[in-house]
This record gives structure tokens, sequence and C-alpha cells, in this order.
């Protein structure tokens, strides 16, 4: 189980709540279970979310292990110039 | 992918040298090709329909006229381009942007284009074309749009990220929130608190090379294109999209780039180009003149932004708290957003909040530049935090040290940092010679910190070794800064051989794997990671290669310095055999050695920076003048050094023009007035001062080498340090970039004034 927290305007589609628990080993997972337990986020997982990982950001790792006691924020996905 | 990408260390032989780029000589002789610089057998001419009006409902485009025209092979209009984006908004949206459908939503929004034999049947063709328009009210000021009278730019647009769901269309197609702690009860723990307006205009990103192309579609629906981008393979996806083609099908090629700074980022005018193509059965060639470029490509946000920091005697900042307001063109963006994640990322803070705006205005859809967005917030921000070190009596450096964000402070954004480099790069300026050097009568210092993301992402890398010994690079990363050459270090390094052995290219999109573009400062930091991998799969080869010509077993083969080398004690007597020496005898030995290489690249470091600027202010005129400018910023591990403090010098440079004097003028009828490098002034080599550069090395754990990005964070702190030199210097905080001579001029009026 990881704690995940979610920016603002997520957690309005998780029925405000900032940080939600979920049962997931990487980032693919996680992001299943999300759009399972909390359906409207499902249309900002496909449009892109970055993970972040105890500090370090990830866009397109689905692989990407959760480590269990991580930090784990999700970011919006940004453009860069 | 297998591919370990964790910092180890290493002691470096290439990486860190300054060998001179293998593009350079072709630049500085004429040679090397740009977008506009290749022709095609048979080819037309193409031009863009415009619209006059800021606002204006297309009722009727009669091209008939036109296409009577002798000489005219091709009019399109938005019928030619069928919405085949399938519900993906964002792809819609670039739709509308290369032909506006149903109305035109800025001066400059294209309406139609033609193709025809010369430049001069051309621009007969424009003007035979009627519209009919249906001129609507405009707005084009980021506050005056968020106006409740403001007109609509469009009724279908309501406000997302609002705890309630707004019941009448507007301008902001979004709120966003971040922060953490209560800012109410810092607030109240605050001795001193400054709270203050700002305002940015928008600027271009000013690249000196236009948008420019040439399509051929073939009868058998085949395509090619020539093209100056970021990102040849994400116009490709665009293109192909947007035509209803395979994206096997269409063939990009990336031409050198004279500048892009994210303004290149997704397509203007190519699918234009590969319609007209594709109706006219010839080759298109269409090159924006600098107007168009001007009003029709896509600049930065124009922002307004409310700041409010507290802190107490002692000098520690108790609160801080931002609104963010950020225009987009008409389209959605996501502006805002990044500019409240990035307004305090340098800072501790207990108690912070951000909030943004995304604003719909009649002008050009917004684009990226440069660490799009945190340019302004750090205007915003570091003026407030320079004035409130003045405030409480602290040196603003040392103030911004007492509150620096280091290795595990959460971050304003959420997550808590790893190893940054914001402390390290504020105690360089510190004891930096500039700071201690005596200024003159009306001259002003000034210095601010920035903050930038840094991205990866999807990288893919040939790397092959001729049978000379020789190495051909092909990366997918189009090149805007000198990563050619740095990439050559990064295989020589691997490798172990000399840098003047490899070649890189940019490889069409036909002859590589999908990459990402170069934006997010990801040039060098990902394919870096790509070529390493591609260049240990070439050694697994290598030593393969090697056991077979010793006829011993793989396992007592390593690859030192350039060469196999045979382990064990029953192998001592066998020489080395170079690179080269295996090389020769491939063809023997089972036919060509490559390595390739397929990852995404996560894991960018974020960067930070710190800028140290000295102005003089004209009292009577208000004309500033840069007389000493530092930088200091961290790169993780400098691969080139020469260009990585290019990348430094080059981000000072654009904002000490969007500082002084860049800004877009629009009249009341909402047009853009000065759409041309003469009235729309960047600044040239006499405007600027020698720029002085520091590099830090804090290793990005998630790169082999250390490397981070360094392309965009320069960017950040310019428009903050210029502000604080010239307020310095005239006596009078300026609020409103750019500090053109007027606006400035009207300060220190006011100021006399009282």
């Amino acid at each position: 189980m990881v704690e995940v927290t979610l920016w603002g305007a997520l957690a309005a589609t998780a029925g405000g709540q900032s940080k939600v628990e979920v049962e997931a080993k990487d980032i693919r997972e996680l992001f299943r279970k999300l759009a399972e337990q909390y359906p409207g986020l499902e249309p900002w997982i496909d449009r892109g979310i970055a993970v972040a990982i105890d500090g370090t950001i990830y866009r397109d790792t689905w692989s990407k292990e959760l480590p269990q006691g991580a930090e784990i924020f999700l970011l919006p996905r940004l453009a860069g110039g | 992918m297998n591919f370990d990408p964790r910092f180890s260390g290493r002691k470096f032989a290439s990486v860190g040298t300054r060998p001179i780029r293998p593009d350079g000589v072709d630049k500085v002789t004429g040679r090397a090709r740009y977008g506009a610089d290749f022709n095609m057998a048979g080819q037309l001419v193409g031009r863009v329909l415009r619209s006059p009006h800021a606002h204006a409902k297309i009722r009727k485009i009669d091209t008939s006229k036109a296409e009577a025209l002798a000489g005219v092979k091709a009019v399109i209009t938005a019928a030619d381009l069928p919405d085949l984006t399938d519900g993906d908004a964002a792809m819609y949206d670039i739709l509308d942007n290369c032909l506006a459908r149903t109305k035109a939503l800025y001066d400059g929004h294209a309406v139609a284009a033609v193709a025809a034999v010369d430049a001069h049947t051309a621009r007969q063709a424009l003007k035979l074309i009627e519209v009919d328009y249906e001129v609507l009210p405009h707005v084009t000021d980021v506050d005056e749009a968020m106006a409740h009278h403001a007109p609509l730019i469009n009724d279908t647009v309501f406000t997302e990220g609002l705890e309630e769901k707004p019941v009448k269309p507007s301008n902001v197609t979004k709120r966003s929130q971040f922060g953490h702690g209560d800012v109410h009860q810092g607030f109240g723990h605050a001795d001193f608190i400054v709270e203050r307006s700002f305002k940015t205009e928008q600027t271009h990103q000013g690249y000196i090379e236009p948008h420019a192309c040439v399509a051929s579609v073939s009868s058998d629906g085949t395509a090619e294109l020539w093209v100056c981008t970021q990102g040849h393979f994400v116009y490709r996806q665009h293109c192909a999209q947007l035509l209803g083609m395979e994206a096997s099908k269409l063939r990009v090629t990336s031409s050198e780039i004279g500048g892009g700074f994210g303004g290149k980022t997704h397509v203007w005018a190519e699918p234009v180009a590969l319609a007209l193509s594709r109706k006219a059965g010839r080759p298109v060639k269409l090159v924006m003149t600098r107007d168009e470029v001007f009003r029709a490509s896509g600049p930065t946000s124009a922002t307004s932004i409310d700041v409010k920091i507290g802190a107490r005697k002692d000098g520690t900042i108790t609160a801080a708290e931002a609104t963010l307001r950020y225009s987009s063109g008409p389209y959605a963006g996501a502006w805002a957003e990044v500019g409240a994640m990035t307004a305090f990322a340098c800072y501790k803070l207990d108690n912070v909040k951000t909030v943004g705006y995304e604003v719909l205005v009649n002008r050009p859809k917004t684009a990226a530049y440069r660490a799009p967005s945190a340019p302004m917030a750090a205007f915003a921000v570091e003026s407030a935090v320079d004035e409130l070190a003045k405030e409480l009596g602290i040196d603003p450096v040392e103030f911004r040290i007492r509150n620096a964000a280091q290795e595990g402070t959460q971050s304003s954004y959420g997550p808590v940092y790893g190893p940054i480099g914001i402390g390290p790069t504020l105690e360089a300026a510190k004891n930096h010679a500039h700071m201690k050097a005596p200024l003159k009568k009306n001259q002003g210092r000034g210095m601010a910190c920035g903050f930038w993301f840094n991205f990866g992402g999807q990288t893919c890398t040939d790397l092959n070794i001729g049978m000379d010994g020789s190495v051909s690079l092909a990366v997918g990363t189009v090149d805007v800064g000198g990563s050619r050459a740095s990439l050559s270090l990064v295989a020589a390094e691997e490798l172990g051989i000399d840098y003047s052995q490899v070649k890189a290219i940019v490889a069409d999109t036909s002859s590589l794997g999908y990459n990402d573009m170069t934006d997010g400062s990801r040039g060098t930091f990902s394919s870096s990671m790509a070529t390493i991998s591609a260049a240990r799969n070439a050694i697994k080869t290598l030593r393969e290669r090697a056991a077979q010509m010793w006829d011993i077993s793989v396992d007592d083969v390593a690859w030192e310095q350039g060469h196999a080398v045979a382990k064990g004690e029953k192998h001592g007597n066998l020489g080395k055999l170079s690179l080269k020496e295996i090389a020769a005898q491939s063809g023997k030995t089972g036919g060509p050695i490559a390595g390739h290489s397929e990852l995404v690249a996560d894991g960018a470091g974020v960067s930070f920076a710190t800028h140290i600027c000295d102005v003089e202010v004209d009292p009577e005129t208000g004309a500033t003048r840069v007389i000493r400018y530092t930088v200091v910023q961290d790169a993780g591990k400098a691969v080139h050094p020469t260009y990585v403090e290019g990348q430094y010098q080059g981000g000072a440079a654009q904002g000490i023009g969007w500082a002084l004097n860049e800004e877009y003028i629009y009249g009341k009828d909402g047009r853009l007035q000065n759409a041309g490098f003469l009235d729309y002034r960047i600044p040239v080599c006499s405007d600027l001062p020698m720029i002085d550069t520091q590099i830090l090395e804090i290793p990005n754990p998630n790169h082999p080498y250390g490397v981070r990005g360094v392309g965009e964070t320069s960017i950040v702190p310019p428009l903050a340090a210029i502000a604080n030199a010239v307020s310095n210097a005239a006596g009078v905080r300026m609020t409103h970039i750019p500090m053109s001579p007027p606006r400035i001029l009207a300060a220190i009026e006011a100021e006399r004034e009282g």
C-alpha cells in the first residue's frame, strides 16, 4: 500500500482528497488502480500525469517501482521550451 | 531496456573537454542548410491568407477567382483539412490554428492558403480570395479578459478546477493550485509583509530563422517533409494525424535550426504545406515572413501576478502566496499552472500557496518559450523577495541563502528535493568578485534565483562502427545548441577513442525509432543516456568479436581505453586489440558492428541558477544599459563546457531583451502593431556586455555521468535580476516588464511627484 498525494485540481476529481492510498507496486498499476477507484481521474491519466517518487519526477516509465514508504506525488505533465 | 542510469562517479577522458563542434565550419561558412535552404524540382510557392481581425466569424470563403488565376495550382481552406483529431482537444486546437474553421481568433490567424508557380502569382491569388467576416468584439489583455463584461472567445469553455462546477462559460479555462501549510497562519507570524502586483508583456522567442518547410506528397500517398523544427518525430505524428496518413509513409527530415526556444515544438504551417502539395500534386515550399512569425506563431504568455511574502525579523520567511494569471492565446493552455509550480521552488517554505488561472485572449496561440512560464513567476517573486530583504535590512543574497531549499526540503510544488544546487549557486554568487565591484552614479546591482524542472523522454540512438574504425552516431533529438559535439564526446568516452573518430548526425524519421523533441532541456541529458547505452551494446559486440579473433571465451575479454584486453594468466601473451583492428575484421567475424538503444530517459534532475546584474539607468531618458552580468548555474556535469556556457549566455541575453525592451503592442483594433524587428527590439551585440559564467557541477544521481539539462534555467532569473538592478539604480520599484525607457521614466517621475 502506498500513499499518493494529488495536486489541487486532481484532488477535486478524487472526492476532494489530497492524499489517497493505493495498493500498487509500480506506476502502471498505480494508474490502473487510481482509475478504478476514482473514475474522474481517468481522463487526466490519459492526458498524461507525471509521478514524483522520493523527489525524482518520472513522466513515462510505467515499470518504475514504488518502494514501500516512498513519498509519491502526482504532478501535471509539463511542456518544455 | 536493461540499462542502469545511476550516477557512477567515473573519471573522464573526453567528457568535459572543449573540441570544435562538428557543425561549426558549415555554419560559419554558410554551407549549413536551414529550413528555407532546401529545394525540390518543380516546387511551388506556398502563401497563407491571414485574418486582419482579432475576432471574427467566418461566414464564407470564395476561392473561385484565385483558383482561376493562371499559375495557381492549389487553393485550400479548412475544408481541405477535415477534423481527424478524434476528440483530442489539444490536436484540434493545433488544427484550428493551422487553418481557422469557423472563427478567426486573432490578427494573423490563417484562413486560406495557395500554391502557385511563383511568389508574385501566389500573392496575387491571396488578394483574389474573398472572405466574408462578421467582426466580433475582442479582448487582448489578460486582466480584461477575466472581467465579467469581457467578450467570450469560446462559449463552450467552462473553467476547470473550481470546487463548484461553473454554470456560465468564461475566458478562464482552468484554475490550478499548489502549496502546503497554512499561509493565513504563516502571515500571522510575520513581522514584515511585502505585497505587490506585477505585469509582464507578451514576448516572442525571437528565433532568427522563420518557420520554413518543403512538403512533397506523392500520388501513392507517401510524403516527405523537410523542415526546421525542434522535433521532427513529433511533427511527423502531428502532420500524419491531421492529414490522415500513416506515420511511416511520411518521412520528415529536420534541417539545421536557427533557433527554436520552444517555438518550434508543434506544427504551425507544415500541415498546410502538405495539404497544398497533396492537392497540387507538386512539392510546395512554405516560408513564413517575419511579420507572419510574429503575428501567427507562438509567443509566450502575457501575465498579471500578485505576490505576498512575509518574514520574521530574523530573516525567516513565514508564508508566501501568489496568484498568477497567464494568457494562452485563444486556445486552452497550462501556462499559469507551470508558473504556479515554479514560483517559489527556490525556497524552503512551511506555508505556501499558489493559484494559477489560464486565460483566453485574442492573440496568437501561446507556445513554450525556454523554461516556459517560469521567468515571469520568478520576476514577481524575486522582486518581492528583494524588497522584503531591504525591509528587513538583510543583504539580499544572505536573505535568500537563509531561506533556500535544500536536500530534504518539501518543494512548493509538492515533492521533497533530492540533491539540488540552489544553495551552492547562491554561495558562489555571494563569493563572486562581481558582488564586490564598486558601482558609479546611476548604477544599480540586482540578483535573483531561478528554477526549472528539466525533462527526459523517449529516445532512440544508433551507433555504427565502420570497417575503418570510425564511428557514426545517429541521434533523433534535433541539435539546437551543440549536442552533436557533446554526444560525440560521450560516445568517445564510452568507447575509449578520440572525439575525432566520431561523427554525429541527426537522423530522419524513417531511419530511427521515435524520439521526443528537443525541449525541456532534454537533448544532451536524454540522448547522452541513449548514446552511453548504445556504446555499451557495441562494446559487448566488440568483445565478442575480439574473443573470436583470439579464439578465447568472451568472458575473458575486457574493454579498456578503446581496446579489447584478454584477461587471465593463460592469455598473458595476447596483445591488445584496438577498436580499429576489430572493426577491420568485422566482415569475417559476424558482419557490421553496431550498438542500438531505445529508452525512456526519466529522472532528469531539477536545475537552479543565480544571476547577478549591474545596470546604469539614464534618469533623463529612462534608457538602461547592462554593464555587467554573471550567470552561476548547476549543470550536473558539463559534457562540453563551452556549449554549456553558450546556453547560459544565450538565456541571459534573451532575458535582457525581455526585461528591457521586447513586447507585443496591440492597438485598440486588436491588431499587432510591431510585427518586425525594427519595432520589436531584441538585443544586438552592442546592447550586451560580456556575460560571465560559472558552471557548478552537482551530479544528477539519475544519469551515469551526473548530467542535468542546462538549456532553459538560464532564462529564469534575468527578468528579476535586471528589475532588481534597475529598481536599485532608479530608486523606484519596477513592477512592469519590459522596463522600456518610457516605463522607467514614468516610474521615476511618479516617484518624484510622490
